[in-house]
């Protein structure tokens, strides 16, 4: 019954999302089928939060390894959510001048839009930025020449960097004739990224298409059941 | 005087002077707009018609206004009025208000389309449109024929796409069918599958966690129902040798999800009391928080396997580097083609694509998943022969540098119709734009 009540539900929604696809009648029950789950995923937001303060509550009552950390996130997410919740900083809506709480809760200026501006999207960015020096240390070391196709990746990665910049007209310019001017870094990077490029993202594309079709057919016929924890 | 004389002298002078206060400032009215269009909406439920109309010719945005700069500045359209009256409602019963004519929108200077969303299937609507100048003046106003939005049964924009739904799903449904014969059926070996056994046996002779991240997306994407599936393999595994399994998730439902994979794979692997829920946890919706929180586990608790199955964005190369310093095996799976040079690059083995899907029927070993995986390569095949066709096609209008004939026709009918939104249609109509279109 465990399995089989979410089988039967799994099955049913996927069927309507399917036929709201190509029947104009049934485009709401798609809609429909989303805000259902838009409620769910708040009830499971309480669930997460939850479960989120609770282990880190036990962390912090058994001052287990790293339960500093701990203690920050739970004043963190404490801080946030009375911000949000109370809107502290919020005016009341012009509309509803009486109504305290009928302010916009993002609204310039308040308690959460400033822990939202001055805290969140900057760290945020730091973490984005840190982006940069992995792809640094990524790169070196898959564009090292082991072999004869990492080879060829280390020339046209190089040919690719160089032909965005301005290095890539720079180094050919006065000397190259014009009926090799397909060679310079730029032209060159224009043709792999037009056409190897594109032909083999496609090639991908096109096999994920039909792995997803030959899923969600597994999932729907019932076949495959392993994602509701049986093989 | 008599007081009915000054009465209507009184009239003729106001006339007078309201005549030649209009004749002295010299005020054009802006030109109307023309050819109003209204059509019922093509494919949908009837709650929608369309209005197309040409712009106004004293309209500066109207590319037809070619002296647009010496335009009267009295006369320049500022907006388009848009009113509807209804002209039968089906026999349900009607507002006085709604059968006069209303103002149902209007649209900016420059705009010549605008879909009415707020209309009834089966009733009869009139519309009418005005250009309206700078000063507020109005222009005389341009009519067009009453129509009465219909529900269409199919949408016969994608008709082909159902068609190839239905070729692949034949396919696949004709392979299960096959492999539920008995009749045995090959499946190329997945090195990043074989992979993950080696990956929980090591973290087990280390003594050290698996970590499973199942992506940042939610449970209603396939990637994450995709990465399930892998998930019960892992904890079965795990359970098996002995080992942690940490599942840190970006989603609530997918906590809980993951709790119930998790949760019955250890039940099936007969070690029920070495489940675990609290380490599969929700840490935050927020996708660089997420990463945050996951890299700083994996820097301090230094996992022996990492393994990524699911939709990754740029948080993908961030987890991947992590693990490759801590010097964790990884193996990673995803169908974003974007990051999956990333996972190339950083991780030890990577599902790409379409072995991602794959995983779930590879791992299980059913003859019934994996005989839908035979009739997903006839799909790939189908799809492959369409690509040479058009190729082909492509290649000799391309050299003969013709414009119209039979090739020209089969391209557009593969580009419009069968890849495109028009529909069956009608073969022999539309444009081909060979170069410079890459769709």
């Amino acid at each position: 019954m465990k399995r089989t009540v979410p089988l039967i539900i799994a099955i049913i929604a996927g069927f309507v999302l399917l036929i709201a696809n190509f029947i104009p009648y049934a485009e709401g029950w798609g809609l429909k089928a989303q805000e259902w789950f838009n409620i769910l995923a708040v009830g499971a937001m309480i669930l997460g939060g939850g479960n989120l303060v609770k282990l880190h509550l036990i962390k912090i009552s058994g001052q287990r390894k790293g339960w500093g950390y701990s203690a920050v996130t739970i004043g963190c997410f404490v801080g946030t959510l009375i911000f949000g919740l109370f809107k502290i900083g919020v005016h009341p809506n012009e509309i509803y001048p009486n109504v305290g709480w009928s302010g916009y809760y993002l609204e310039g200026g308040s308690g959460l839009w400033w822990i939202y501006q001055h805290m969140i999207v900057p760290l945020t960015s730091m973490m984005f930025a840190m982006l940069a020096f992995y792809v640094a240390t990524a790169a070196f070391r898959a564009f090292r020449a082991k072999n004869t196709e990492a080879t060829l990746l280390l020339v046209t990665a190089g040919v690719v960097l160089l032909g965005q910049t301005y290095a890539g007209v720079w180094l050919f310019e006065g000397w190259l004739p014009e009926s090799m001017q397909w060679l310079r870094f730029d032209h060159l990077t224009e043709w792999v990224m037009n056409i190897p490029n594109t032909g083999g993202t496609r090639a991908i594309t096109i096999g994920i298409a039909l792995g997803v079709v030959a899923t969600s057919l597994r999932i729907l016929l019932g076949v495959d059941r392993s994602y509701l924890g049986q093989d | 005087m008599k007081k009915s004389h000054t009465f209507y002298i009184g009239v003729f002078v106001s006339l007078a002077y309201s005549g030649v206060a209009s004749a002295l400032s010299f005020e054009t009215l802006p030109e109307p707009p023309t050819n109003l269009v209204v059509i019922d909406t093509p494919d949908d439920a009837g709650n929608s018609v369309e209005l197309d109309w040409a712009l106004s010719g004293t309209d500066i945005f109207n590319p037809l206004n070619e002296n647009a700069s010496d335009t009267d500045p009295s006369a320049i359209v500022s907006t388009y009025s848009i009113e509807r009256k209804i002209s039968d409602a089906n026999g349900s019963e009607l507002d006085e208000a709604d059968s006069n004519w209303q103002k149902v929108s209007e649209a900016g200077a420059g705009e010549s389309h605008w879909t009415d969303r707020t209309v009834e299937r089966g009733w009869t609507y009139d519309y009418r449109i005005c250009s309206v100048g700078n000063q507020g003046d109005s222009s005389i106003w341009c009519d067009a024929e009453p129509v009465t939005p219909v529900m269409q049964m199919f949408n016969m924009s994608k008709v082909w796409l159902a068609i190839f739904m239905l070729i692949f799903g034949g396919f696949i449904a004709y392979y299960i069918n096959y492999a539920r014969s008995g009749k045995p059926l090959w499946v190329r070996k997945i090195a990043g599958l074989e992979a993950i056994d080696e990956a929980v046996g090591r973290a087990t002779e280390m003594g050290r966690p698996v970590l499973f991240v199942i992506g940042i997306q939610d449970i209603n994407e396939i990637q994450t129902l995709a990465g399930l599936t892998v998930l019960s393999r892992v904890a079965k595994t795990a359970a098996e040798y002995g080992a942690q399994i940490e599942v840190p998730t970006c989603r609530s439902l997918v906590m809980a999800a993951a709790r119930e994979t998790v949760e019955a794979a250890y039940l099936a692997a007969g070690a029920p009391d070495a489940y675990q829920p609290d380490r599969i946890h929700y840490l935050t919706d927020e996708q660089f928080a997420f990463v945050a929180g996951v890299t700083g586990y994996m820097v301090r608790e230094e996992p022996a396997a990492c393994i990524y199955m699911g939709g990754f964005y740029a948080e993908s190369l961030i987890l991947a580097e992590t693990g490759n310093h801590i010097g964790a095996i990884q193996v990673a799976g995803t169908a974003m083609p974007s990051q999956l040079p990333f996972f190339v690059a950083s991780c030890d083995y990577t599902l790409i694509g379409e072995e991602f899907f794959a995983a779930s029927a590879y791992l299980s070993g059913d003859p019934l998943q994996i005989g839908s995986l035979k009739g997903q390569d006839y799909g790939k095949f189908f799809s492959v022969l369409i690509l040479v066709a058009g190729i082909f096609i492509a290649s000799i209008i391309s050299l003969s540098h013709s414009e119209e004939g039979l090739a020209v026709d089969s391209l557009n009918y593969i580009k419009n119709n069968m890849l495109g939104s028009e529909g069956l249609g009608s073969f022999g109509g539309g444009d081909t734009d060979i170069e410079g279109d890459d769709s």
